[in-house]
């Protein structure tokens, strides 16, 4: 164990434990931006930074590793001015657009902005337009809103050892590029860590404002991971998916289909009337009708045919509660073993 | 499935994913895991990269994993029981196997270790293409792990020769000592999300919830008891394709169809429209109008998983919420609703007034489900077996012992794949799915997104085979099989070995599974997918009308 002092409380954590760990172990709260709890520390945005005594230049709490009798102060009027010209810096280049940004209303930029009282624009005219590409179509890339944190990046890299993006150039003009088109899953792991509005979904023009979208917790449809994710509601439309970080299997991954694969809950095409065919066309029906025409039809076959002569597929997309009433159905209703599903396929 | 309840006595995943992470070997084979189950291929590539372990890839397609593997086995296609009783061979023969695991736990060691005496690695090597050195270095490095892990899926499963496949990997499994422990086991990764809860919860010809046979008369007893009924059928049911042959020969005459697509899923396609037009009558359930549905009498509209409470099971059996977010579409009502509603007008009474009331029917029935109620699955869910309310849930199986007493091994001698390349039909064709896509593409080719991303079918052919052809990516080429043809546009990619094309089965203006073959293997009943002759021919006016 190291012991520390940490704004006057003393704390023992583990070799090894970065400072800001310590701190959070404390109940002491850092201000963050590039630091994500699944990723290692990027160290890249100089907002975790503290005074050690005895040392010159406040270090960044994120990546610097705790050490014997260290006496660590996170907030002092020194570092406040410091996070705030940091802050500054960064909005410089970035325009305060969270009324019409999909990230407005959780965003950690804005919200340290506000906490840091910052008013008046600070954004400066238009940097030198970059030509830039993303790896994928179903992500838009806001080079303006980007703040250069990297976790995007990285997330492509630790979380899904691709690779598929990263920086490209230097200082003011540094954007994030495809440096691997073709490794890009579109799996939207860097949406999921960027703290900004830099990184969009592509695909429903309908959205609503975070604060006003209800967030249902279910899991995937697709695959048998079984990811929990997160249905975003809005008006009774779905309008994206999220999910959360340690939650479930995916722990806050998703893959393509789990993110990006909702639309055909509002498809035109989906079915929503009974249909009853007469002469060969479909004909919509109530479900009166069509229930008891469905009804007639199996009593009648099975009482000149024989229950068996009657068969019921489930089906793996289905709950466990519809299978189960399901074979409930075909055995004790109809009287027949005949149910399977498409499983074996 | 089968073939792990003969080895074990049961059939699911034995470990959870994140076991993976505690394996020094896992070894891969069948599953193309990062496009058909990306979460868990997440899980395997941490486990090589931070946790060093050693990846074994054994798959005739250059899968994307195979970029993290430190071994790559090419085998032919079909050829899986060969290689695995050579790795057994090598393990054998240089004395690696777990003497005393094999004594405790198991039984019938002597007549698998006859059986794989002759598979020594050139003799492999003849069957398989694998160079022996290949084999042995693949043996060795399996054989020495403590624990390594399996995982497999339908690569392994969709052959004529499937359960034995399965059986060979679980004789793999237990011969090193490595099922029943952390970090160990043996993966089957199932394909669709609820493939697991179907089948547990019965939805299966020879089995009730739970895997208890319909041929039991206690279990019956029970069942009549619960559905108050008077007698339950005692005799096993059609299987899937059972049901559609049954259906030509006229024995079948109505069937009940619940979001499934067999139009475009099943093997010969032909074979089954014919089989579904020889139907008095069909009912197809779904949420959008179908191949499948095209030909019912009467559709009925459901609702997807977003529309609806209840629960999936995923492939580590752990039990989850599926909870609504959104009413359903127009009139389109629950599964379940209409399951319920239909009953009635047969003159039977399901009255539940959730979903969940009808979990607490399956508690009551369904020994391994006991334990599972919704309020204890409301933050996480829980692995069955669970079989009470105090039980925390089961996330690695045979853990003391195995669930059928002993582990047994089968003796399996290989045996060719019902139809291989000739002069006539030169190439083996495969089939599989794209990560975009989802099985018959019902759901995911309805937006934009994914299909911006994937758009149309693409055959992939070897590069080398492409200039014997005279084709370039893009063109378009026809495919011909016994069954039937299709015309598609073709990738060119190291994908596929030489003679190999490979077709995903998404797309309904292509239906691969015209081509396909309806051989099924003679114990689990699935369709021989991953194997069956082609011929390949270029379009001449590249542009496919
Ligand atoms: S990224 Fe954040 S701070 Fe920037 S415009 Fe969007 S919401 Fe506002
Ligand atoms: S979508 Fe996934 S693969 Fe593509 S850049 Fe983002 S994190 Fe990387
Ligand atoms: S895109 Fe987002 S995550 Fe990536 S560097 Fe910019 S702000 Fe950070
Ligand atoms: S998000 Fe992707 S990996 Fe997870 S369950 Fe859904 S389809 Fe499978
Ligand atoms: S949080 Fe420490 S440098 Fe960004």
């Amino acid at each position: 164990m190291v012991n520390l002092t940490i704004d006057g409380k003393e704390v023992a954590v583990k070799e090894g434990t970065t400072i800001l760990k310590a701190a959070r172990f404390a109940g002491i709260e850092i201000p963050t931006l590039c630091y994500h709890e699944r990723l290692n520390p990027i160290g890249s945005c100089r907002m975790c930074i503290v005074e050690i005594e005895g040392l010159a230049h406040p270090m960044t709490a994120c990546n610097t590793p705790v050490t014997e009798g260290i006496i660590v102060t996170t907030d002092s009027p020194r570092l406040q001015k410091m996070r705030m010209e940091t802050l500054k810096l960064l909005l410089v280049k970035h325009p305060l657009d969270c009324p019409v940004c999909d990230k407005g209303g959780e965003c950690t930029l804005q919200d340290l902005v506000h906490e840091f009282e910052i008013e008046g624009a600070v954004y400066q005219a238009e940097r030198e337009k970059q030509e830039f590409s993303y790896p994928t179509p179903l992500i838009n890339y806001w080079p303006d809103r980007c703040i250069m944190c990297l976790r995007c990046a990285t997330a492509c890299r630790e979380i899904k050892g691709l690779g598929a993006i990263d920086i490209d150039g230097s200082g003011f003009n540094a954007i994030i590029n495809a440096v691997n088109p073709d490794k890009c899953e579109s799996c939207g792991e860097c949406i999921q860590v960027c703290p900004t509005g830099a990184l969009t979904e592509n695909l429903t023009g309908y959205k609503g404002r975070p604060w006003m979208v209800n967030r249902v917790m279910t899991t995937c449809t697709y695959c048998g991971c079984g990811c929990q994710l997160e249905i975003n509601v809005f008006n009774n439309r779905i309008v994206g998916i999220t999910t959360k970080d340690g939650i479930g299997v995916n722990k806050g991954s998703l893959c393509v289909k789990g993110r990006f694969g909702y639309e055909f809950i509002e498809s035109e095409e989906r079915l929503t009337k009974p249909l009853i065919k007469k002469d060969g066309r479909f004909h919509e029906a109530s479900w009166d009708e069509a229930l008891g025409l469905v009804a007639e039809k199996l009593k009648a076959i099975k009482a000149s045919h024989g229950a068996d002569a009657i068969a019921g597929l489930s089906s793996a997309r289905c709950t466990n509660e519809e299978n189960y009433l399901m074979q409930k159905f075909m055995r004790a209703v109809i009287g027949t073993n005949n149910i399977d599903h498409c499983a074996r396929l | 499935m089968a073939g792990l309840a003969t080895a074990f006595g049961s059939g699911a995943m034995t470990n959870p994913i994140a076991d993976v992470l505690k394996s020094e070997v896992i070894l891969v084979t069948g599953s193309n895991t990062t496009e058909n189950h990306p979460i868990f291929a997440n899980y395997i590539k941490e486990a090589v990269l931070k946790k060093g372990a050693k990846l074994i890839v054994i798959d005739p397609r250059k899968i994307d994993l195979v970029d993290y593997a430190s071994i790559w086995l090419r085998p032919k296609p079909g050829t899986d029981v060969a290689w695995i009783n050579g790795l057994l061979h090598v393990i054998i023969r240089e004395d690696l196997h777990d003497a005393e695991y094999i004594k405790e736990r198991t039984e019938g060691f002597e007549e698998l270790k006859a059986c794989v005496e002759k598979y020594n690695p050139e003799y492999v090597s003849e069957i398989s293409g694998i160079p022996s050195s290949d084999l042995i270095n693949a043996a060795l490095t399996y054989g020495k792990a403590k624990p390594a892990s399996i995982m497999y899926a339908m690569g392994i499963t969709q052959h004529i020769t499937g359960t034995d496949n399965v059986k060979s990997l679980a004789n793999l499994a237990m011969l090193c000592g490595n099922v029943g422990v952390e970090g160990g086991g043996i993966n089957p990764l199932r394909g669709q999300n609820n493939v697991q809860g179907a089948c547990d919860l019965g939805a299966l010809p020879n089995v009730f919830t739970g895997y208890q046979p319909v041929t039991n008369d206690e279990v019956r007893q029970k069942f009549e008891k619960t559905w108050g009924v008077d007698s339950l059928q005692s005799t096993a049911g059609l299987t899937v394709t059972e049901m559609f042959n049954a259906a030509e020969e006229g024995k079948v005459k109505a069937m009940y169809i619940m979001g499934e697509n067999p139009m475009l899923s099943d093997p010969d396609v032909h074979h089954i429209e014919h089989c579904v037009k020889s139907l008095e009558f069909l009912v197809v359930q779904d949420i959008f109008l179908t191949e499948t549905a095209e030909y019912a009498d009467v559709v009925l509209p459901g609702v997807p998983f977003a529309e609806k409470d209840g629960t999936f099971t995923n492939s580590e059996r752990r039990v989850q919420r599926v909870r609504r977010a959104i009413q359903p579409r127009g009139e389109a009502r629950e599964d379940h609703w209409i399951i319920c509603e239909l009953s009635k007008r047969m003159g039977y009474h399901m009255d539940y007034g959730s979903p969940s009331e009808i979990m607490e029917e399956i508690r009551t029935v369904t020994p391994s489900y006991a334990g599972i109620t919704y309020e204890r699955i409301e933050k996480e869910g829980i692995s069955w077996p669970c079989p009470g309310e105090d039980h925390p849930g089961t996330a690695i199986l045979h853990l003391e012992r195995f669930a059928r007493g002993k582990g047994l091994f089968s003796a399996i001698d290989y045996k060719k794949p019902a139809e291989l390349p000739d002069k006539e039909y030169p190439f083996l064709l495969t089939t599989g799915r794209v990560l975009e896509h989802y099985h018959t593409g019902t759901m995911t080719r309805k937006g934009k997104g994914l299909n911006m991303l994937y758009p149309e079918l693409l055959a992939e052919i070897n590069p080398e085979d492409a200039v014997g052809l005279g084709i370039e990516s893009g063109d378009f080429v026809t495919v011909t099989s016994r069954r039937g043809d299709i015309k598609v546009k073709t990738i060119i990619s190291e994908r596929p070995d030489r003679g190999v094309v490979f077709v995903p089965f998404h797309f309904k203006e292509s239906p691969a599974n015209i081509l396909t073959i309806n051989a099924i293997d003679p114990i689990a009943k699935i369709p021989e997918y991953k194997v069956c002759a082609v011929r390949v021919e270029r379009q001449k006016d590249k542009t496919g009308d």
